[in-house]
């Protein structure tokens, strides 16, 4: 299994934010759409940073103003980008072991869509499950 | 007002009837706290999607889990439509006036293409064509494969592609065992194959097939396993993903290939040799619009940033001389004439298993999806399960929160009249059963599983004059 199979059914939205964008704003577009980390974009489409719940919660811990701050200044630009054909396996060890949470997938230069450690943990345990119970049918009804 | 009581059942339509499709009906009849009516509908007079037309015919223990989806064919609510189109003979919008939910469940009907020049010449095919044509999907029980040559290439190194090399090095006799169309059969004792080459991208650790299946092949009646011991050699990056993954079954994998390069040739009268670490860049004619031979790079792997490890070409190029292509490089979904279809991963558009308005991208209410027409084509059969549980998931959480279709006629009379009107020969699970057995008769006689029927008309004349009127 790969990336495409995650993003296959995610719709074909991606929610992005661009880096002079406010932190209020990004709080808006989180709590909308009911994610924890946006990808920050260039008008290119390309993906140059992410902001995730985590780093606004890690400022704000700090400093309570951060709502007029920039996303710029709060994003974490040192990316770890997916592909689509990524295997799921080498894609979850990665995240595990660099404590990635939410992974930008890029096509061609372009961000397709994103997969979060959650996304990659449930597709593995379904690959698994279906491949105990094919093995199971094949015990229990087969055999003739 | 509450669908799934006595008086209102909530009435399901799936359409396509394969694993999806039963799973889909099976997580949904067996709720105890609903009433569910669920009619499947398939454009084949037959069910079971790939495990009949796809899984291979020397591979009875899989075909197995039909056993199960009979059972789920016997609730008293579950009925079958078969032989019946969605965009030919019922559209969208007549089971949306029938029916609460419907669910897509149709597969991925085509393949992907390798995008190399000579792909179209004669003698080159997609490898799900040969598998549906030997499988006596009746859609290809006319095709054509030239079998009086000594070469083939198939493209590829998952199940597909090992199902169609392992066909091609069966004996007839170890074929007319199974449940092998008998076109196929018949085409196959005249085979002339001599030489199969499997080829693969990446290396021997990233290959697809599984270890039963690569196993399987050192075991041919008729024929010797060839593999170049260079290219199952373990490079550093897949050593290391090996290790790090304790991949227990990928080291085992890497341990049968390497077995299998040391062996000495027994003389069989085939040879079957795997590849690694090799692509297609084209297709080769022969001077009159053939095939005649294959070109191909050759790769080293890369690991890329999230550490998969990916096949990069070199500048060192070979050519194989082969007669024959099958190309088994993935399969894609075919939009479906009404549906909400995302051209990027060929699958209807959907979130979860809901299908998605395009132009707002919010859920289209009571239309819902699963399978490989909702993920791609991934998984083995059983990977469905856990994806139909979380379509049906959305499906009772939507019904519960009232956002379903609102059909005039939410009547299953209703929904068999419209059928009967526009295919009065549409088949019932009764008649599939029926079906089957006469398989199963014409097969006791000749010691093999079943003999199929291969023409829709066939089937239809076997079950007789069944007066629906």
């Amino acid at each position: 299994m790969n990336i495409a199979s995650i993003l296959a059914t995610k719709g074909d939205k991606v929610v992005t934010i661009r880096a002079e964008q406010s932190i209020r704003e990004a709080l808006g577009v989180l709590a909308r759409h009911n994610i924890g980390a946006l990808v920050v974009v260039d008008a290119g489409m390309r993906p140059i940073g992410i902001l995730s719940e985590r780093d606004i919660v890690r400022a704000a811990a700090q400093d309570e103003k951060v709502f007029p701050l920039l996303v710029s200044q709060l994003m974490t630009r040192d990316l770890v980008l997916g592909g689509p054909g990524d295997d799921l396996g080498a894609v979850g060890q990665t995240m595990v072991q660099r404590r990635i949470r939410h992974l930008p997938v890029v096509d061609g230069g372009k961000l397709v869509g994103m997969v979060s450690i959650g996304d990659v943990v449930k597709a593995q345990r379904d690959q698994y499950q279906g491949e105990v119970d094919t093995l199971q049918t094949i015990v229990m009804e087969g055999g003739h | 007002m509450s669908l799934g009581t006595l008086e209102e059942p909530l009435r399901v339509a799936v359409v396509g009837a394969g694993p999806a499709g039963f799973y889909v009906a099976e997580h949904l009849l067996r709720r105890a706290d609903l009433v569910v009516d669920v009619d499947l509908f398939d454009r084949l007079p037959t069910p079971y999607g790939l495990v009949r037309a796809g899984v291979a015919p020397d591979h009875q223990k899989i075909k197995a889990v039909t056993a199960a989806f009979d059972k789920v064919a016997g609730h008293p609510r579950f009925r079958f439509f078969g032989g019946v189109e969605l965009g030919k003979d019922v559209s969208v919008s007549d089971l949306r006036s029938h029916y609460h939910q419907i669910v897509y469940t149709t597969g991925a009907q085509t393949d992907r293409r390798m995008d190399i020049p000579g792909e179209d010449l004669l003698g080159s095919h997609p490898a799900t064509e040969f598998v549906a044509w030997y499988n006596g999907h009746p859609d290809y029980r006319d095709c054509h494969f030239d079998l009086s040559q000594e070469r083939v290439a198939v493209v590829g190194v998952g199940n597909v592609a090992v199902d169609v090399a392992r066909i091609l090095c069966r004996t007839p006799e170890e074929l007319a065992r199974t449940d092998i169309a008998d076109h196929a059969l018949e085409a196959l004792r005249l085979s002339r194959v001599k030489e199969v080459y499997l080829l693969g991208r990446r290396g021997a650790a990233q290959a697809a097939f599984t270890n039963p299946e690569i196993k399987e092949l050192g075991e041919l009646e008729a024929a010797d396993i060839v593999v170049v011991p260079e290219e199952v050699e373990l490079d550093p990056l897949s050593r290391e993903a090996l290790d790090k993954g304790n991949d227990r079954a990928g080291v085992k994998k890497v341990g049968i290939l390497q077995s299998y390069a040391r062996r000495a040739p027994t003389g069989r009268p085939r040879r079957l040799t795997v590849r690694f670490l090799v692509s297609p860049v084209a297709v080769l004619d022969n001077g009159a619009g053939a095939v005649g031979g294959i070109r191909l790079v050759r790769n080293r792997l890369v690991a890329s940033a999230t550490g998969a490890i990916q096949a990069q070409p070199t500048d060192r190029f070979e050519e194989l001389p082969v007669g024959l292509v099958f190309r088994s490089v993935g399969y894609r979904g075919v939009p479906l004439p009404g549906v909400p279809f995302d051209d990027k991963w060929g699958v209807v558009l959907n979130e979860k298993g809901r299908v998605l308005d395009p132009e707002t991208k919010q859920p289209l209410a009571g239309e819902y999806t699963a399978g490989w027409i909702k993920r791609g084509p991934t998984g083995v059969i059983g990977t469905n399960k856990p994806d139909a549980a979380e379509t049906v998931a959305a499906m009772l959480e939507d019904a519960a929160a009232g956002s379903t279709l609102s059909p005039v006629e939410a009547d299953p009379e209703a929904a068999e009249h419209l059928v009967r009107q526009r295919r009065p020969d549409y088949i019932t699970y009764a008649d599939w059963l029926r079906l089957e057995d006469l398989e199963i008769v014409r097969g006791r006689s000749r010691g093999c599983p079943r003999v199929k029927f291969t023409r829709v008309h066939e089937m239809l004349a076997a079950l007789g004059n069944r007066n629906r009127s």
